[in-house]
C-alpha cells in the first residue's frame, strides 16, 4: 500500500503539475514578471519602503534584476536565468507542490477510510482547495513582488493554521453528526480569521491596483484547477493500480 | 475471487504506513516548495510561490 500511495502520489502529481505549469505560465508568470518591474524601479528609487521590510524579507528582496539586485544589496546569491532557465524550475516546483498535495490528498483519504474513487477523490480536492488555497488567501490575498508585507515568518505561521484548522474543521462538519461537533468545527474554521492575519503597517506596493487583482483572482483559479486536477488524477490512478495488483495477486 | 473485498480491507496496520508515508511526502515537499528560507530554494521557488499564493518574502 505504501508503495502505491506513492506511486499515485508521483503519477498524479505528475500529471497534475504538468498541466498547470503550462496555464501558470501564459497566466500568472507573465504578471509576476510584469510586477518586478514595478519592484525594480522601487529599488532604483532609494526605496524608503523597505524600511518596512525585516531580515529575511530585505534579503530575498533581491531578485530578478540582476545589475539592481547587485547594486543595493551586495546579493550575489544563485536564481535561475531568466527565460527557460527559469521556466523550467518553475514547472519542476510546481509538479513538485501537485505531488506533495496528492501525498496530503491521498493521507486524509486513507486515514479517514474513505474509498478511493474519482467522485470521493474530487470532494476531497474541493475541500483541500478551500483549506489550502481559498481559506488562507481570505488574509493573505495572493501577492505580486514588490507587495508591502508583514515579517515573513509569521505570515507562514498564520497560513499553515488556517490550512491545518480549515481541514480539520471542515472534516468534523462533514463527518461528524452531533451538532456541538458541528457548531465547534464553524467556530474553528472561523477562528484563524478572528486572530486576524499580520498585516503590514502601511500598505505600499507600487504595483498597479488593477495588475494586483487579476493577479489575486488568477492565482485562485490557479490552485483550484491544481487541487481538481490533482484530485481527479489520483481519483483515476488509485482504483486503477488496485485493480491491477488485485489481479497480480489473484493470477 | 471477490476483488472488492481484496482491495478495500486493507490492514490497519498497512494502512497506517501508507498514512505516514504520505505524510511525510507531502509535509516535506510542501515545506521546500512553500516554506524553506533557504534563499537559493526560495529563488527557484519564486514564481510557483508567487503564483500558488505561499508567503513569499
Amino acid at each position: 500500500m505504501v508503495a502505491r500511495v506513492l506511486t499515485v502520489s508521483i503519477l498524479a502529481g505528475l500529471l497534475a503539475g504538468l498541466l498547470i505549469s503550462a496555464l501558470q505560465h501564459v497566466t500568472t508568470t507573465p504578471l509576476i514578471l510584469k510586477a518586478e518591474t514595478y519592484e525594480a524601479a522601487l529599488r532604483v528609487q532609494g526605496a524608503p519602503m523597505q524600511a518596512a521590510f525585516t531580515g529575511e524579507a530585505r534579503i530575498q528582496l533581491a531578485h530578478n534584476d540582476p545589475k539592481a539586485g547587485a547594486e543595493h544589496t551586495g546579493e550575489h546569491e544563485w536564481k535561475p536565468q531568466d527565460g527557460l532557465q527559469r521556466t523550467a524550475f518553475t514547472s519542476l516546483v510546481t509538479i513538485a507542490t501537485a505531488i506533495g498535495f496528492a501525498a496530503l490528498l491521498l493521507a486524509g483519504m486513507i486515514a479517514a477510510n474513505e474509498q478511493i474513487d474519482q467522485r470521493t477523490a474530487l470532494a476531497w480536492a474541493i475541500c483541500g482547495f478551500l483549506a489550502f488555497g481559498l481559506a488562507p488567501a481570505m488574509g493573505l490575498a495572493p501577492e505580486l513582488p514588490g507587495s508591502a508585507a508583514a515579517e515573513l515568518q509569521q505570515r507562514q505561521l498564520w497560513w499553515l493554521l488556517t490550512a491545518v484548522v480549515t481541514a480539520g474543521a471542515l472534516f468534523v462538519f462533514l463527518r461528524v453528526e452531533a451538532s456541538w461537533a458541528r457548531a465547534l468545527a464553524v467556530l474553528a474554521l472561523l477562528l484563524p480569521h478572528l486572530i486576524g492575519v499580520p498585516h503590514p503597517a502601511a500598505p505600499e506596493s507600487k504595483v498597479p491596483a488593477e495588475i494586483a487583482a487579476h493577479f489575486a483572482a488568477l492565482s485562485l483559479a490557479i490552485q483550484a484547477a491544481l487541487w481538481l486536477v490533482t484530485g481527479f488524477a489520483v481519483g483515476v490512478l488509485w482504483p486503477w493500480l488496485a485493480r491491477r495488483s488485485a489481479a497480480t495477486a489473484v493470477a | 475471487m471477490n476483488t472488492a473485498t481484496v482491495t478495500s480491507q486493507a490492514s490497519v496496520s498497512e494502512r497506517a504506513k501508507a498514512v505516514a508515508a504520505a505524510l511525510i511526502l507531502g509535509f516535506v515537499l510542501i515545506y521546500t516548495v512553500g516554506f524553506a528560507a533557504s534563499a537559493n530554494v526560495h529563488n527557484a521557488a519564486h514564481d510557483t510561490r508567487h503564483g500558488l499564493a505561499f508567503p513569499c518574502h
